[in-house]
């Protein structure tokens, strides 16, 4: 048992395969949680979040929907008003203008405008991001849409071992989460990851509490903020800027909703330098979120900051407009370098 | 109609080697010099043929995710349309729409891969058709997979109260993505939804582009008149996988093989046959189409990409003054200095 154990900490997990195992443990756990999605039953997920949940569950718990988000997305919202744990998929992210009003109008604020007496306790999982060439419909990130409206919890994991202990904490929160998975990091067969997200993932469950970001790189001169893909490209240009003798801390926030502003604060302490990179829009986005907080609580420390995201724009389809507009490792490196003096 | 349909057929197989180049060995959907999310439409023809032989330039289409076909039969500038589908400068948008996102105003066509939302852009060129007495119509386009969305329930609804000329046209090819068609809806018969609006639904049941091309032509006439709507849904069959990539490893072989066997275009040369057309004329069309389309794509090949500023343009027709750009600001924080 111990000798199993010890070689299950070895193992090295896709990102998705790690948020589907966090998601098949709270099935057997819990007869109340159910997935709900297109093509998540035999297709197994466009981007393997479902992978092998039918084999298991059968299409009772792990159901095929008819095209009709507003449909099944509120009734995700009624499941759960109900005392479920739905977990409900939008395939992508750039779909939400459907359904939005069941995602902001009923699942993020039922709980306020009831006084607090109802809760909406699920989970909807999106994909995000671009860096394939799919254009203005399929290749949005929108952290910053689902972080600014109140009342839902926003988790953008970065690595198998974050994808799945946010995946239990999601499920059993007693409030909406929207869980945002970045295509480019599930592993997937027809999307090549970068090497980072595959991680040692644990057999057993554990949780990742919302609001605890990670330091992944530990630096001395300058604060790099990111979350999802972001955070595989900060890596890299920390280390071509470490040969340089740039030493750049680099920070996964991991949760937008609730904002660990903590980490961020105490780094700037540190540094005195901040960078933040999104591949969101830039305007009102998650960059500009992170150095208003920071000015308001550390001016005075604050040495010089730089914002790198996409600039106010619909995505692209073609590879060099794309590349244009989509923050790459050489536009952090460029920004780090920038805010050096 | 034949040309249209062997045109757009051989299209997509010119398409898909040129989208196979460079990615492999793992398949790697950004790589190529196609990337991004390739929906191909071996095996709808036949609707797309049938329905826009009674189309004229003024009239508008809406298009799905799977547009080709369509965009084909409505006579979208090819040449531009294969360069925006190769990501280039003298594509239809520059290269900014690419494949899912096609638009000629020339010719009125528009596409959105978002599922059923070509719908109402669709009742609003009928409605302005209808405000300035034009006798031009408007058809939509979309999969029976679409026919759960609000979009296009409220669609039929708003274009059936207005009587405008708007013609549905379903595409039924029995899947959305993994989804068979029994797993999203109780009702075979997708016509049927027009009833509950008080509109004809008319069901061509095999994808026979000579009953396609009998059926919108009363559907069509019926709106140009000034008679509204009708939803008019159409057996077709998908020759391949959802999209370019897909392994269908949900989809039993029998019914993969049942589709290649139901081939509306050889089925339709078979009736032109049958009427008496000459094989050798058969032939000269299916060569005539073949040899636009190796032009039209070497063509494409060959033009520039697009300028990666040009990323920045086109958000506004008129621009405002001070846009926010990404040019970094330098700009110091703080009172330390
Ligand atoms: C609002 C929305 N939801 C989901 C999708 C993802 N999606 C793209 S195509 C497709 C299936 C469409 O099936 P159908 O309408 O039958 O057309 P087909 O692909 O079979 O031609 C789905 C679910 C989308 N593009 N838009």
């Amino acid at each position: 048992m111990a000798q199993q154990e010890s070689q299950a900490v070895e193992r090295e997990l896709t990102m998705s395969r790690a948020m589907v195992e966090a998601i098949a443990h709270e099935m057997r756990e819990n007869d109340e949680v159910f997935y709900m999605g297109e093509d998540v039953a035999d297709y197994g997920g466009i981007f393997d979040s479902t992978e092998g949940l039918r084999e298991e569950f059968g299409y009772d718990r792990v159901m095929d929907v008819p095209i009709s988000e507003t449909a099944y997305i509120g009734a995700a919202v009624g499941a759960a008003q109900a005392g479920m744990r739905p977990i409900a998929e939008l395939m992508f992210v750039d779909f939400f203008g459907v359904c939005m009003d069941q995602i902001y109008n009923q699942m993020a604020k039922n709980t306020y405008m009831s006084g607090g007496n109802v809760s909406v306790p699920m989970v909807l999982t999106t994909a995000v991001g671009g860096t394939y060439n799919d254009a203005g419909q399929h290749s949005q990130t929108l952290y910053g849409t689902f972080a600014h409206l109140p009342g839902m919890k926003v988790v953008v994991p970065s690595t198998a071992y974050d994808a799945k202990g946010l995946m239990h904490n999601a499920i059993r929160d007693d409030d909406p989460v929207v869980y945002m998975f970045h295509k480019r990091l599930m592993g997937i067969g027809w999307m090549p990851a970068p090497d980072g997200p595959k991680t040692p993932v644990p057999d057993e469950p554990y949780t990742i509490p919302f609001g605890s970001a990670d330091v992944k790189r530990e630096g001395s001169d300058v604060t790099v903020v990111t979350l999802g893909l972001h955070v595989h490209q900060a890596l890299e240009a920390a280390e071509t800027l470490a040969e340089d003798g740039i030493d750049a801390e680099v920070i996964d926030l991991r949760t937008l909703v609730p904002l660990d502003t903590e980490t961020i604060l105490e780094s700037i302490g540190k540094t005195g330098r901040l960078v933040v990179v999104d591949e969101d829009y830039r305007s009102y986005g998650v960059t500009a979120e992170i150095v208003a907080s920071a000015a308001e609580e550390r001016l005075a420390d604050l040495d010089a900051v730089e914002r790198v995201a996409v600039p106010d724009v619909p995505l692209p389809y073609a590879r060099p407009m794309e590349d244009e507009v989509i923050p790459d490792v050489e536009d952090i490196e460029a920004a780090v370098r920038a805010v050096e003096p | 109609m034949f040309e249209d349909m062997v045109t757009a057929r051989y299209y997509e197989e010119r398409l898909q080697e040129e989208y196979l180049e460079g990615k492999q060995p793992a398949f790697d959907i950004s790589a190529g010099p196609i990337p991004g999310e390739l929906h191909l439409a071996a095996g709808h023809e036949a609707a797309a043929a049938g329905v826009c032989r009674h189309l004229r330039d003024d009239d508008t289409v809406t298009a799905p995710h799977r547009p080709h076909h369509v965009a084909i039969a409505k006579g979208v500038d090819l040449k531009r349309m294969t360069a925006e589908i190769f990501g280039r400068q003298t594509g239809l948008s520059g290269g900014k729409g690419g494949h899912m996102h096609l638009f000629d105003p020339d010719v009125n066509f528009a596409c959105s891969g978002i599922i059923a939302e070509g719908c109402p852009p669709a009742v609003g060129a009928g409605l302005a058709a209808k405000k300035r007495n034009e006798d031009s119509v408007a058809v939509a386009v979309l999969g029976e997979g679409a026919i759960s969305q609000g979009a296009f329930l409220e669609s039929l609804n708003l274009a059936a109260v207005q009587e405008l000329p708007v013609v549905f046209v379903v595409e039924d090819n029995d899947w959305a993505i993994s989804m068979p068609k029994d797993r999203i809806t109780d009702v075979d018969d997708g016509s049927l939804r027009a009833g509950g609006f008080d509109m004809p639904g008319v069901r061509v049941d095999y994808d026979d582009a000579t009953a396609v091309y009998d059926a919108a032509k009363d559907a069509i006439g019926r709106a140009r008149a000034g008679n509204g709507p009708t939803l008019l849904e159409v057996q077709v069959h998908r020759r391949m996988g959802h999209f370019m990539g897909d392994p269908q490893s949900y989809r039993p072989d029998e019914d993969t093989e049942a589709a290649q066997e139901r081939d509306s275009i050889e089925r339709l040369a078979d009736d032109l046959r049958e009427a008496g057309v000459e094989d050798d004329d058969v032939e000269a069309i299916r060569e005539r189409a073949h040899d636009r389309v190796d032009e039209v794509i070497e063509w494409a090949k060959d033009q520039p990409e697009p300028d990666p500023e040009a990323a920045h343009e086109d958000v506004f027709v008129n621009p405002p003054s001070g846009v926010t750009t990404d040019e970094p600001t330098h700009e110091l924080a703080g009172s330390d200095d």
